[in-house]
């Protein structure tokens, strides 16, 4: 059984979403990074860059294979994580603590009720 | 899809299962493949490899026959010893590489890869004169126990100690009472051994090894690990280094090729040999993500070749790859690039294997 905390938002796609304020700590969920494997590369998008909500926000890969992550949200990347970058396995190990990816701004909130709650994404894994 | 008898061992384990060859094999237990590779390295690691093909070669004149279809040299190979060889085309390219087992004056054992056990027995067959060949892949399980801890461990519950087999020596022996065949051979890098059992023999053995060496570090390996911990020994996978277009000489084989011998395909490798080949297979490290199969490699923007494996070692901690590039791109040292999804990312000229028996895990 994946870990699924409450209070945070979820993808269809396996990402997660903190909201702090205009801004949202993004990063892949726990069922993902199981299914993924050994986390061996982190390849994240530039300071400055404008994700658009379910376009490509970077690569993560594995021993096993490369997976697409895509932005659960649209925003400005404010941040992303260097020390993710450096130890890739953080997100095996905390993937919704150190092994976050990126802090953006918030484009558009209204995009926040498409996503899924705690209890909507262990049904949507479940399901999976 | 074929299951392997150790197929039950490994849905009780939580293995994932993916399917190789035809084989629903697994690729990796719940530890994890950068584990289980350490866990190999470290101590060791425990395969079902009761995919592979064995093919027995019988008759007086089975060692001469053989020796003009194998690179190596096969005549020359003492009762109780293995070499390692190539089956060759005529034009010199690799139709497998195989590990032969000599078990008596006139007995052989080839044991190939399982994508390729039709090809080859159909390959051997039509050429082999005045010997008998045997495909014994259904009846024959293979358990490979890897790494600095594998052959005490074995040694507890064979039925004579297996640590005075040599480097490549191959005895009969009987481990947990099942008759076996062990070999002090694998695909990993590490010292070992390979146990041939019969089919229904092959859960006992499994059992026995994994109890034995369970307070001592011994975990199940699925071909995840395999993968990785044959790429930092730069141990060649066929389909990916090596094929029918492939040369032995380019693909740094050469030394498996006895050229004071004839065999099938030997003039076209004396050649290359000879004029030096066009191309070679280097190790590359590789710095920004994992440079996979089939990626382009390019030097000075421009594509000289292709990776034809890649991975990250979790043992040297690095991505790796093996790729061909033109022979004067080759040197260890020279800096190359590899193009992964869209960005060239630089990648150097690395000296193989990445990491040698004995390194520090």
């Amino acid at each position: 059984m994946s870990d699924i905390p409450e209070g945070l938002k979820y993808s269809r796609e396996h990402e997660w979403v903190r909201v702090e304020g205009d801004a949202a700590i993004l990063g892949i969920t726990d069922y993902a990074q199981s299914h993924l494997g050994d986390v061996v590369y982190v390849e994240l998008p530039e300071v400055g860059v404008k994700l658009k909500q379910n376009g490509a926000l970077g690569v993560v890969e594995s021993v096993k294979a490369a997976s697409d992550v895509y932005a659960p949200v649209s925003g400005e990347v404010l941040e992303r994580n260097a020390k993710v970058i450096e130890s890739p396995e953080l997100v095996n190990r905390a993937p919704y603590g150190e092994g976050w990816l990126l802090r953006v701004k918030l484009a558009d909130p209204a995009e926040l009720p498409s996503l899924l709650d705690a209890a909507g994404y262990r049904d949507h894994t479940a399901d999976g | 899809m074929r299951l392997t008898p150790l197929h039950e061992e490994h849905l009780a384990l939580g293995a994932t299962m993916v399917p190789f060859a035809g084989w629903d094999m697994p690729i990796q237990y719940p530890s994890g493949i950068v584990s289980e590779h350490r866990a190999t390295r470290a101590a060791a690691g425990l395969f079902d490899l009761s995919h592979m093909g064995e093919l027995w070669v019988r008759g007086d004149g089975a060692p001469a026959a053989l020796d003009r279809l194998v690179s190596s040299d096969i005549q020359g190979l003492a009762v109780g010893h293995a070499r390692y060889g190539l089956l060759t085309n005529q034009s010199g390219g690799i139709v497998d590489d195989v590990i032969v087992y000599r078990t008596a004056p006139g007995e052989l054992l080839v044991v190939v890869n399982a994508a390729n056990v039709e090809k080859d027995l159909a390959h051997l067959t039509e050429r082999l004169t005045g010997a008998a060949i045997t495909d014994a892949s259904a009846e024959t399980a293979l358990v490979a126990i890897q790494g600095p801890r594998a052959l005490a461990i074995s040694g507890r519950v064979a039925d004579a100690p297996l640590d005075d087999l040599a480097s490549f020596g191959v005895r009969r022996t009987a481990v947990a009472g099942v008759e076996c065949l062990a070999a002090r051979t694998g695909y990993t890098g590490e010292d070992g051994l390979e146990l041939f059992t019969p089919w229904g023999g092959a859960p006992t053995v499994w059992h026995a090894l994994l109890d034995a060496g369970a307070g001592e570090g011994l975990v199940p390996v699925g071909l995840g690990a395999r993968d990785t911990l044959r790429l930092e020994a730069r141990l060649p996978l066929y389909g990916n280094e090596i094929d029918e277009a492939t040369s032995p000489i380019e693909a740094g084989l050469g030394w498996a090729c006895a050229l004071d011998k004839p065999f099938l395909g030997r003039d076209e490798i004396a050649r290359v040999k000879a004029e030096g080949p066009d191309r070679r297979l280097v190790g590359l490290i590789v710095d920004g993500g994992v440079a996979r199969h089939a990626f382009p490699v390019l030097s000075d923007g421009v594509e000289i070749g292709r990776v034809t494996s890649g991975t990250y070692g979790p043992s040297v901690q690095k991505n790796i790859a093996l790729a061909y590039v033109p022979s004067d791109r080759a040197k260890p040292g020279t800096v190359l690039a590899v193009r992964i999804r869209g960005r060239d990312v630089p990648a150097t000229v690395a000296r193989t294997p990445f990491r040698r028996k004995g390194e520090a895990a």
